[in-house]
């Protein structure tokens, strides 16, 4: 009935005595998560909120827990650091909230992430993974969302949430909604998320959202012209943008004239995909498609 | 981050990459000590972030001490228009005089990252000097590529790898290998996202130097290199950008007249889009981030108007964790604050969205609520015909 995030989930917040930290671990066990440690070096033996053990390392936590997933709230000169401990502690999800880390961390993160096979990393600079009903790992606004049958996968936060809100509006509600981040190093780019949605079998359309820069979603829709038979529904943001200018996210950015959105609009649409050129018809592209 | 072409090759002289001897000037009497100085014939190259610089008319040799006072004073002060400048151009202040090296070939090499295999990825080709967008179109072929492992570095065997790629041999195959891994270390050391040495040229001695360099860095990892924060050029940026920067948000100038402040980059692409597909034109790009307070929205506003081609804007915040009456309230705070006659309107969604909007509708003020994506670009965009006929 989902991906990645289910009733099993069992999350170690990494960072959980920092003020984000804090707040989202509020928000996350109110929407219904399963938060049973956290991780903050050399602050273990504390109690977050009176009911959450901190300790002072990943692998603690895991040993007393049996945590299996993890959210990093860390600053962006030691995340890099947090997600390398998770996946050393064998936690098979880690999900990275944190903007800002440099490129070379994160290059080095993916070799040593090559080598445990095990973990899912999920960002960095992503909102995180939804449920809906279910659990949130992440900063999402749990209240948009609404069980249901699509999965979203989508390089940015709040374009995800608008995805959201039309799909809710067109009567649709999400099996798990992916937000994979918006730098250029990412653990899960789109193509592994198709994989994960297309083998959900409750999921039975998916919207995929990108953006300029890069070429993982021309990546994802050679796979999805090869193996997936649910319809997909995708928007690719910044038609507009200039380029050799960084729109914000660290990954957005047309270079050497290559990675624009008309170019991956193309290959969408080759590859048979259902592209919306306005990011308002969203949902109403999702009805006509699923009729 | 980029810097200039001279700022770059100090850069890789320290970390031990060979470039041809060099002087920086801002005057015609600068270059022509300076030339005295590395000894004559020299080239004198101005000094902006943009590339097809000799085309432009903004590299010229000089053989004699004649010349060099003729360049300097014809580079220094011009505005020098190339294919990455724009029509505009950009004004030169500073000419780089490099000792003129004895060419016997021209290569490629390059340090990216390659996002696909998300690894740092060297370049090298035997197309030197022109654009290897166009060789790696055209010739691919000819652009050998070496990806390289994270956790061990760039090896040797991979650097001789490359100089046989491009057919070296004797002293100038060694001194490849040797400038190939210093290159790498200079990249690493200075957490670089780009480096392109276009030409490195083979002289006739066998050195092997960087007679052009260009460098970008990874913003992100500014807080750790302490030596390359001074280098930046702040005449090189749109200076509305860099008072957004200040301010911590995320602004960039485009040509249009409708601007927009907007909460989440991807989101505020897409307005950009759909403002476009509405048929109006986007003025800028803004990310106020997450919580858009009333002194992020407040500051926004002030760098969106200061661009006076703006004649309409556009608010459109989804209102996650944030509540939208309180971003109502902070909107309208700052609009009194400006007080602005250009139109309003402003999209509410999530969190509250009515209590927004009723808010925004009862203010009294010149503002125009909407609620849905489609309808707020539809009514920017009339505003703007309203303006007109006006």
């Amino acid at each position: 009935m989902s991906v990645l995030v289910n009733k099993d989930t069992k999350l170690v917040v990494q960072g959980i005595t920092g003020s984000e930290g804090g707040f989202h671990t509020q928000q996350m066990i109110e929407y219904g998560t399963n938060v049973v440690a956290g991780v903050t070096p050399g602050k273990g033996g504390q109690k977050f909120m009176d009911q959450v053990p901190v300790f002072d390392t990943v692998k603690d936590a895991v040993a007393k827990t049996g945590a299996n997933a993890s959210v990093i709230f860390v600053p962006p000169a030691f995340a890099a650091d947090a997600v390398m401990e998770a996946a050393d502690a064998g936690i098979e999800l880690v999900v990275c909230i944190t903007e800002g880390i440099p490129t070379l961390d994160m290059i080095k993160v993916h070799e040593f992430l090559k080598k445990r096979p095990k973990t899912t990393l999920i960002g960095p600079n992503c909102p995180g993974v939804i449920t809906p009903g279910v659990a949130k790992i992440g900063i999402m606004p749990g209240f948009i969302h609404k069980p249901g049958k699509i999965g979203i996968i989508s390089r940015s936060g709040t374009l995800t949430y608008e995805a959201v809100h039309q799909l809710g509006n067109a009567g649709f509600g999400q099996s798990t909604a992916i937000g994979i981040g918006g730098d250029p190093i990412i653990g899960t780019k789109h193509i592994d998320a198709v994989k994960l949605l297309n083998e959900d079998p409750d999921t039975e359309a998916i919207v995929l959202i990108g953006e300029i820069g890069g070429s993982d979603e021309e990546t994802a829709a050679a796979y999805i012209a090869e193996h997936v038979k649910k319809p997909v529904v995708a928007f690719i943001a910044g038609q507009t943008a200039p380029a050799g200018k960084r729109m914000g996210h660290a990954g957005a950015i047309i270079a050497g004239g290559k990675g624009t959105a008309a170019e991956k609009m193309k290959a969408l649409e080759a590859a048979g995909i259902h592209v919306v050129k306005s990011p308002a018809e969203i949902g109403n592209k999702m009805r006509e498609v699923l009729g | 981050m980029k810097i200039h072409e001279y700022q770059a090759k100090e850069i890789l002289r320290s970390y031990g990459v060979p470039v041809p001897k060099g002087k920086i000037a801002s005057t015609v009497k600068e270059a022509e000590q300076a030339a005295q100085e590395i000894g004559l014939p020299v080239v004198v190259k101005a000094q902006i972030h943009a590339g097809g610089r000799g085309k432009g008319g903004g590299v010229k040799f000089a053989p004699t001490a004649k010349d060099v006072s003729q360049y300097a004073s014809d580079i220094l002060g011009m505005t020098l228009i190339t294919h990455q400048t724009g029509p505009e151009g950009r004004l030169v202040k500073k000419v780089w005089i490099e000792a003129a090296s004895n060419i016997k070939h021209e290569y490629y090499a390059g340090i990216v990252l390659d996002r696909a295999s998300s690894k740092v990825t060297f370049m090298v080709s035997t197309e030197g000097g022109m654009e290897i967008e166009k060789v790696a179109e055209e010739t691919p072929e000819k652009i050998m590529k070496v990806g390289v492992d994270a956790s061990v570095g760039l090896q040797a065997f991979q650097a001789r790898e490359m100089a046989f790629s491009l057919g070296l041999t004797g002293t100038a195959f060694k001194n490849a290998v040797t400038f190939f891994l210093a290159l790498y270390d200079a990249y690493m050391g200075t957490d670089a996202s780009l480096f392109e040495i276009n030409p490195l040229v083979v002289t006739e001695e066998g050195d092997v130097l960087a007679l052009d360099a260009k460098a970008d860095f990874d913003n992100n990892a500014l807080y750790r290199q302490k030596n390359i924060v001074p280098l930046r050029d702040l005449d090189e940026e749109e200076p509305l950008e860099i008072e957004a920067g200040k301010s911590g948000l995320n602004y960039i100038k485009l040509d249009g007249n409708i601007g927009c402040m907007v909460n989440g980059a991807g989101l505020a692409m897409g307005t950009m889009d759909i403002i476009k597909l509405t048929g109006g034109e986007p003025a800028n790009f803004l990310d106020v981030g997450g919580s858009a307070s009333a002194e992020t929205v407040e500051q926004g506003f002030r760098i969106i108007l200061s661009d006076k081609n703006v004649k309409a804007v556009l608010i459109n915040i989804f209102g996650g964790i944030v509540r939208c009456d309180r971003v109502a309230n902070g909107v309208i705070q700052a609009i009194k604050n400006i007080n602005t006659k250009v139109p309003i309107v402003v999209r509410l969604q999530g969190t509250n969205a009515e209590e927004g909007k009723k808010l925004l509708e009862e203010s009294g003020m010149n503002i125009i609520a909407a609620t849905e994506l489609k309808d707020s670009a539809e009514k920017v965009v009339a505003t703007l015909g309203q303006t007109v006929s006006k």
